[in-house]
């Protein structure tokens, strides 16, 4: 580059590994989480309602979020229309309520689950966490929900449980965007069982204290704060427990564009666009792009040993 | 229109009207940037919304000729001078706000993402040759370059494909708008390969049925 900005990144705005590592704290997090379990959760209200006995997890970063209003005005959610407000405007076709996830696959439990079920004895926990869109946008989002791990754990998979496989509800009348063929559908997605299992992966029932928007994946979606938000699957229907890498939408409709692992990687271009800068909804300008969307402390060691060029 | 106006006379009004109308998309972007708001993602906004509007208004132009060609009303033609303008102004904002806002006025990369990434070059080839047609296109030009001014606006034809491509390749998955632009301009050169080839073929023989 000819001209040399400071970097964007203030020291402030890195999470420091004391959030991420003190014990102290996030003990005392984990105490504060069992109370709120023994209370038990209420009936998941419906979308906007506040949710109760949620508890602040340490896993936060420090930066400003985005704005309340923008995160269920702005989304990639192409079962409710491919332009970034469709999703808003026809979000009242999805009935979150009731809503059965079905468990499957390399596990001693398997069955079909109801929304209330499969998160109870859970604490909403909140984490607020950089989400960074294929497209080079990104935000900070304060999700609330429960880790992936303790959800999984309750259905015992069996060693020869490799991969978890998500799936998308498949229905045209309440997912317009299905009678196109612009993806694959249903939708799906997937994770390494270490990915799926690692602290920092949750599954999402609600956003800012409130229960999750339709638009935003209700009644529970995936977060994997270190990937790029096309692998945070929406409104998921199937959790199925399998030996071999299971193919994901993205990748089925466009294998050199968009790899299984989607690490946020600065150093990996889109072919068709770089991925050396993002902007953070809100911002004019456009900031670096950090490896791993910036978890790489958390995360770099479930990739060593691997070529992150070859296995994006 | 009325049948009694002579026909090589535009509309009254038309010319200062469709100059107004051509500048109401980039008024209602300002007029959302400090009233409505922009979205959640202004700079996409306004990006997003200058390129659709160049591409609309290259469309137009192109829709001149065949215009009066059917209709046989001349004041198209004196239209598509304004309309070829607009589309040049529409296209430097656009590519204002992306060197500005997107690559903050760095020069080297922006040579570096125009040469790396196939819809930017397209897009940015698309815009630079509307330059020389901007410039060609006072009245004492095109009296200057002759049968030359003609061959040169062709480029014309180019620029619509090379636009129809660039945001072809920028879309994730949904291509049915760009390809929606892209058989438009289809009719539109269509529309003209077909006269040129009849032409050829007819030869003498239409020939004084169609000059006017």
């Amino acid at each position: 580059m000819l001209i040399r900005r400071p970097s964007d990144l203030r020291p402030s705005e890195i999470t420091s590994p004391e959030l991420f590592h003190g014990r102290r704290r996030f003990l005392q997090g984990a105490l504060a989480a069992g109370a709120a379990a023994a209370f038990g959760l209420p009936a998941v209200a419906s979308a906007g309602e506040k949710l109760p006995n949620v508890v602040k997890s340490p896993y936060r970063v420090d930066e400003p979020l985005t704005p309340y209003d923008a995160v269920p005005e702005y989304n990639n959610f192409y079962e409710l229309g491919t332009g970034k407000d469709d999703p808003q405007r026809n979000a009242a076709r999805l009935k979150p309520k009731p809503w059965t996830v079905e468990i499957a696959g390399a596990c001693e439990q398997p069955g079909r689950v109801g929304f209330d079920d499969l998160i109870a004895g859970l604490a909403l926990e909140e984490r607020v966490y950089r989400h960074r869109c294929v497209e080079a946008w990104s935000m900070v989002v304060p999700w609330v929900g429960v880790p992936l791990g303790q959800v999984l754990a309750k259905y015992k998979p069996l060693s020869s449980a490799k991969y978890v496989a998500f799936t998308t509800l498949m229905d045209p009348q309440q997912f317009p965007g299905q009678r196109l063929p612009v993806l694959e559908w249903p939708y799906r997605e997937g994770l390494r069982m270490d990915e799926a299992l690692h602290p920092l992966t949750i599954l999402a029932v609600g956003v800012y204290g409130e229960v999750l928007p339709n638009q935003n994946g209700a009644p529970l979606r995936l977060v994997v704060p270190w990937k790029y938000g096309f692998k945070g699957i929406k409104s998921i229907v199937k959790i199925e427990f399998v030996e071999h890498e299971p193919r994901t939408s993205w990748n089925l409709a466009a294998p050199d564009e968009y790899g299984f692992y989607a690490n946020v990687n600065p150093a990996v271009d889109h072919p068709r666009w770089s991925q050396k800068r993002e902007r953070r909804i809100g911002d004019w300008l456009k900031r670096d792009t950090l490896a791993f969307n910036g978890y790489g402390e958390q995360v770099a060691s479930l990739y060593s040993g691997m070529d992150l060029r070859k296995s994006f | 229109m009325s049948s009694v106006r002579p026909t090589n006379a535009a509309p009254t009004g038309l010319k200062p009207l469709v100059f107004l109308l051509c500048l109401l998309p980039l008024g209602l972007l300002i007029w959302r940037g400090f009233e409505a708001g922009l979205g959640a993602n202004p700079v996409e906004t306004l990006e997003h919304a200058t390129g659709d509007w160049a591409l609309r208004l290259l469309l137009l132009t192109l829709c001149a000729t065949p215009l009066r060609q059917l209709s046989g009303w001349s004041w198209p033609l004196r239209l598509r001078r304004m309309l070829g303008l607009y589309t040049f102004f529409y296209a430097s904002v656009h590519m204002a706000l992306y060197f500005t806002l997107d690559l903050e006025l760095d020069f080297y990369m922006l040579g570096n993402e125009v040469l790396k990434r196939p819809y930017l070059s397209v897009g940015f080839l698309a815009w630079a040759l509307l330059i020389p047609l901007a410039l060609t296109s006072t009245d004492r030009m095109i009296r200057r370059l002759g049968r030359r001014w003609k061959s040169l606006h062709r480029s014309v034809y180019v620029i619509g494909v090379l636009a129809v491509l660039h945001y072809l390749w920028l879309v994730k998955a949904d291509v049915r708008e760009p390809l929606l632009y892209g058989a438009i301009l289809i009719v539109l050169l269509g529309w003209r390969a077909w006269r040129e080839r009849r032409d050829r073929k007819g030869g003498r023989r239409s020939q004084a049925v169609r000059t006017v």
